[in-house]
Parts: C-alpha cells; structure tokens; sequence
C-alpha cells in the first residue's frame, strides 16, 4: 500500500517550550489511523501541522507525495477541528454551503453533497436552524458535515465523537468505516477514549510530544503483553521513562 | 460572606486584565489632556487685509489684535491666496468688510471688533459697513462647518469598530484558523473583508450624507459623489486601522476600549476646534491623524464648495500614517502566529487604495 501521508523529524516549539519532539510517522491510504494521547500530548498540534495551518520547526510533512504547506492539496483534505468552527449567526445549511463553495465544486454536485453531508450527521431537519440554537452535538455533527462536505480524499479529524451520544457515535464510526471501504478514503482521528481507539487499523499512543508506540491495537496488545489498550499506553508510557 | 468571595473575584479578575486597569486609570488622563490643551490654546489673531486705512484706524485695529496687513488693492481672490480672515476697503468713509467665514466664530468675532473700531474712529457717528461673505452667510451655524467633520467622524468610527470586531470574532471562535484549513488563499481573504464590510460602508456613507443635507439641511456646496468618495477612503482607512487593532485585543471588551485611545482623540484632531494657534506639536501631531484629513476635505467640498482635485494633496499625510501603520504591523506579524499574517496582505491592498487617493 502506497503512503498517504509521511511525517519525517517533525519537531514544534513554542519558544523554548517543545510540544513535537522529533516525530516520525508512516500512514497508509486507506486505513483508519488513531492518534491517541491524553490532552496536552501534542495530537492537536501534530493534526495542524498535517493540515499545513501550523508550521513546522523542524522536520517535514508530505500528504499524497507534495510538501505541506500546499494550497492545492487542501482540495482533497477535511479537516474538523477540536472546537467547532462555526458561524451562530448562520443557519446549519448556509454554514455547510459557505464552506462547500471554497471548493472546487459544480454547482448540481455541491447541492447533492451538502444533502449527503447533512444526512449523514442526521442534521437534514436541523439544517434551516441557526447555529446559536444548535446543541453541543448537533455543533459537533455539522462540523463533522463541513469536513466531509467536498469528498476530500483524506479525513483529518480533531477528536470527532466528543458531546455526542452513543448511538450516533456508532452511526459515525459505522459511516467512517464505510467511508474507508467503498470509497478508500485515508482518515485520521484523535481521540482519548480508548474504545474507539480499538476501532482504528492502526493507532499511535502520544505522549508528551513523542511517539511512544506504533501498530494495530492486536499487535501492540501483544507486544506489550497486555489485555487492552489501557494497559498498552501505561506500559508504554513507563517503559518510556 | 459569599459577597466577599465576589468582590474579591471581581477585584482578582480586574487586577489580571492589565489592559482594562490601564485603561480605567490612565485613559481619562489622556483624553483630559488633550482636552486641557484644546480649550487652552491661544486663538491666533486674524489676519486682516485693510485697503485705504488711515494710520490711527490700524493702529486701533492691531491694539485690538488684528494682524493687519496693508493693502493698496486687494479683492475676493486675495482673501484666499494669502489666507486671510478678510478684507477691509475703506471708500470715501463708508467700510466694505469680506469675510472668508472659514470658521463662523472667527469671522464673527473680527466683524465685532471691526464694528466697535469704526464707532470709535466715527466719534459717535458710525460709517456704514457693508459685509459680504466668501462662504456661507451671516447666518452661518457653527453646525454648518461641524456637520461635514461629524460625518466623517461617524463613517470613520463604526466602520473601525464593525471591522474590527467582525475579524475578531472570526479570530476568537476559531473560524479563522478553520478558513485556513480550505484551498481559500489569503489575499482572498483580505479582499472579502475589504469589499463585504466596504459595502455596508458604502451604503452608510450614503444614508449619512443624504439625510445631513436633506433632512438636516446641512450646507452642501460642493459635488454629492465628491463626498461619498473622501468619505469611502476614509471608510478604508478605518477598516484597516480597525482590522490591524482587532490583532492586539481578546475580546469584544478590549475592542471597545480602543475608542477613548483611539477614536476621541481624532475627534479633536478633526477641526473641531481650530487647529491654527495650538501649540506646534499638537497641529504637528494632528498632521498624522486620518480623521484631520477627511474632515479638511469634507469641509472643503461641502461648505467651500471645492473639488477632489483642489483636494488632493491631502491624502500623503494619511498615507504617512498608514505607511507607519503597516510598518508596525509587520513588527508584529513577525512574532504573531501565521493566522494572523494574512493582514500583513491587507497593507499591500491598502497601500494601492491610497495611493489611488492621491
């Protein structure tokens, strides 16, 4: 399988405040790829330095064989960030088409995209509604939308399931997997829960800016000689020590 | 006891927001001072052209504090490319008086004067004085020349405090950064802001100016669109000063108390009160206020009745401070994170507005 996405010596500070150190990580087309970590490991900043909104102190990304930062390549990148970037004073449908037409779209394909986006996070009924009046998950959700809105080839996503309920959870995985499987597409999700973390083919344990193991849940379950997850990262996080 | 916790919290979250503390204690200072040197400055003495006065008439007049100047003839066209107050033509006793009326109190003032000095020379027959005006006429409001500065001022403050706070809220809530993460480039960015918010200006500077000289009356001499275009440089002018603010301010509440920094300051800088007589550093001072420009130029259009090219050496002062603007603002651009470059571009964009202006 071909690399989606290659991260070679990445390292970011903040003044003298490391947050990446010296990060080296291969993801794959077309798998799920976990970043877990507790918060403040640094998964949010090694996100946007994939994305290209943050730059690099060191080290380089490539997404789908071009050097990050690249204006082209955001095309065929979603992107959902950590907080809900969104306009209250628009309703859900104007904010999806707000964001759908910064990209290269025909007109029919976006009216049909913003529907198959709204009707995926189930917001089709909440889309002529103000953003101000929407709930934590329904905020949630149509960030979800606007990340998938323009078909990108690769999903980037900031903790996707935070604020929202179990069973739309299981709706948005069940979505992400096929996603992955009839349409190839390369997601990559942070997350804290390690349940979901099991969902992923691959996974990254994070931690204080450094990658502390890489590979399937099974393989790294092995490896550590553990019975879940759980156990894998605070083995790992003491063997780091 | 729970009201102690509070004032001690609100006590505690003042203390951390050292902007506000500054702002509460030292702006009133600011803003008091330069009221102190506005109200206090010496009025300059007008300067008058006098045609055929005899020796003791200018005598009393400079005792009256008339800057006179002799004339052996002189007419309208004088007036203005000497810039003087007036003229004064004595004919066989009787006083033709004309007056520029730049600034009514002014004009107001030295006809008193011209008036009382006459009566005493006449000995208790007074000469007859004909007055004629260059702008305006006796009836001439201080509102007639206050209106065309207010309505600058006003395009010019909420344009600045609409811009601003619209970049800051795209800033705060994330948007901004989310913006970045789609192909959009940043030149286009800067673009949208300067159009979107530039046409809610346009349509502002309109509604103003209709309803002053419509409704309010206000003396309007010059050209409509000549107006709506010193008005719309102005409008860009507050756009970029308030985009460039809104970099420096975390809230809505830190945009606001730009105005007392800001803003009122202009106010006073904008001829309000005349400049001429005010001590040096404070007209020098005004010389890099955007607002003194526009007010010049709005005067000069809507009550002297002058066109945009009459005008059009005006702008380099506001260019200067654009030009120190934007320098300062890639001083700090450079620590600032990346986001927050794309308003460098907005300097690029600006500077060929103004250099269009001029």
């Amino acid at each position: 399988m071909n690399n989606s996405i290659s991260i070679n010596n990445l390292s970011k500070a903040y003044g003298k405040a490391g947050v990446l150190k010296k990060v080296d990580l291969q993801i794959a087309e077309g798998e799920i790829f976990g970043l877990i970590g507790p918060s403040g490991s640094g998964k949010t900043t090694l996100v946007k330095m994939i994305v290209g909104i943050e730059s690099a102190t060191n080290g380089t990304v490539e997404v789908l064989g071009k050097r990050v930062p690249n204006l082209t390549l955001l095309e065929n990148i979603g992107y959902m960030a950590q907080e809900d970037a969104l306009y209250p004073e628009l309703t859900g449908k104007e904010n999806l088409s707000f964001f759908a037409s910064l990209y290269k779209m025909k007109k029919a394909n976006l009216k049909d995209r913003i529907a198959y986006a709204a009707d995926l996070v189930e917001l089709t009924d909440e889309l002529g509604k103000k953003v101000a009046a929407y709930s934590g998950g329904m905020k949630r959700r149509l960030s979800l939308a606007i990340a998938l809105v323009h078909d990108p080839q690769i999903l980037i996503l900031d903790e996707p399931t935070v604020g929202i309920d179990p069973e739309l959870r299981i709706s948005i995985w069940r979505e992400l997997m096929t996603l992955k499987k009839e349409q190839g597409k390369t997601i990559i999700v942070t997350t804290h829960v390690m349940d979901e973390a099991e969902k992923c083919d691959r996974i990254a344990m994070v931690r204080e800016g450094g990658i502390l193991a890489v590979g399937t849940p099974d393989e790294l379950k092995t490896t550590y000689g553990a019975a879940d997850l759980e156990e894998v990262f605070l083995q790992a996080g003491r063997d780091a020590r | 006891m729970r009201t102690l916790a509070l004032i001690r919290r609100i006590m505690l979250q003042l203390l951390r927001d050292k902007r506000t503390m500054a702002l509460l204690f030292f702006a009133p200072l600011i803003v008091l001072t330069l009221m102190y040197f506005f109200f206090n400055g010496e009025s300059e003495d007008p300067r008058l052209a006098v045609v055929g006065g005899s020796e003791p008439l200018i005598t009393a007049m400079e005792n009256a504090s008339i800057d006179v100047v002799s004339y052996d003839a002189a007419d309208n066209q004088t007036i203005i490319s000497d810039n003087l107050a007036g003229l004064l033509e004595i004919k066989d006793g009787s006083f033709q008086v004309v007056l520029e009326n730049n600034d009514p109190s002014t004009s107001r003032a030295l006809l008193m004067k011209i008036t009382q000095i006459a009566a005493m020379q006449g000995g208790g027959n007074a000469p007859s004085i004909e007055t004629e005006y260059i702008f305006g006429d006796e009836d001439t409001a201080f509102f007639d020349v206050l209106g065309p500065i207010l309505v600058g001022f006003f395009v010019f403050f909420f344009v600045f405090l609409i811009s601003g706070i619209g970049l800051l809220k795209e800033r705060v809530s994330g948007t901004l950064e989310r913006l970045l993460a789609t192909p959009i480039r940043r030149w286009e960015i800067v673009v949208a802001y300067l159009t979107g918010f530039g046409i809610f200006a346009i349509i502002q500077t309109i509604i103003v100016v209709f309803y002053s000289i419509q409704v309010l009356d206000m003396i309007m001499i010059g050209q409509v669109w000549h107006v709506i275009i010193v008005n719309l440089m102005l409008a860009l002018v507050a756009l970029s000063l308030g985009i460039l603010l809104s970099t420096f301010a975390s809230s809505e509440f830190q945009m606001v108390q730009f105005i007392p920094i800001v803003v009122i300051p202009q106010i006073f800088f904008a001829g309000i009160i005349p400049l001429e007589g005010m001590a040096d550093w404070l007209q020098n001072l005004s010389r890099i206020m955007p607002l003194y420009y526009a007010a010049d130029s709005l005067k000069a259009i809507m009550y002297r009745g002058e066109g945009l090219s009459d005008i059009s050496g005006q702008p380099a002062g506001s260019r200067c401070f654009c030009g120190g603007v934007y320098l300062y603002e890639h001083h700090c651009f450079e620590a600032l994170p990346k986001i927050i470059k794309v308003f460098q571009l907005s300097a690029f964009v600006d500077s060929f507005f103004m250099g269009l202006w001029g």
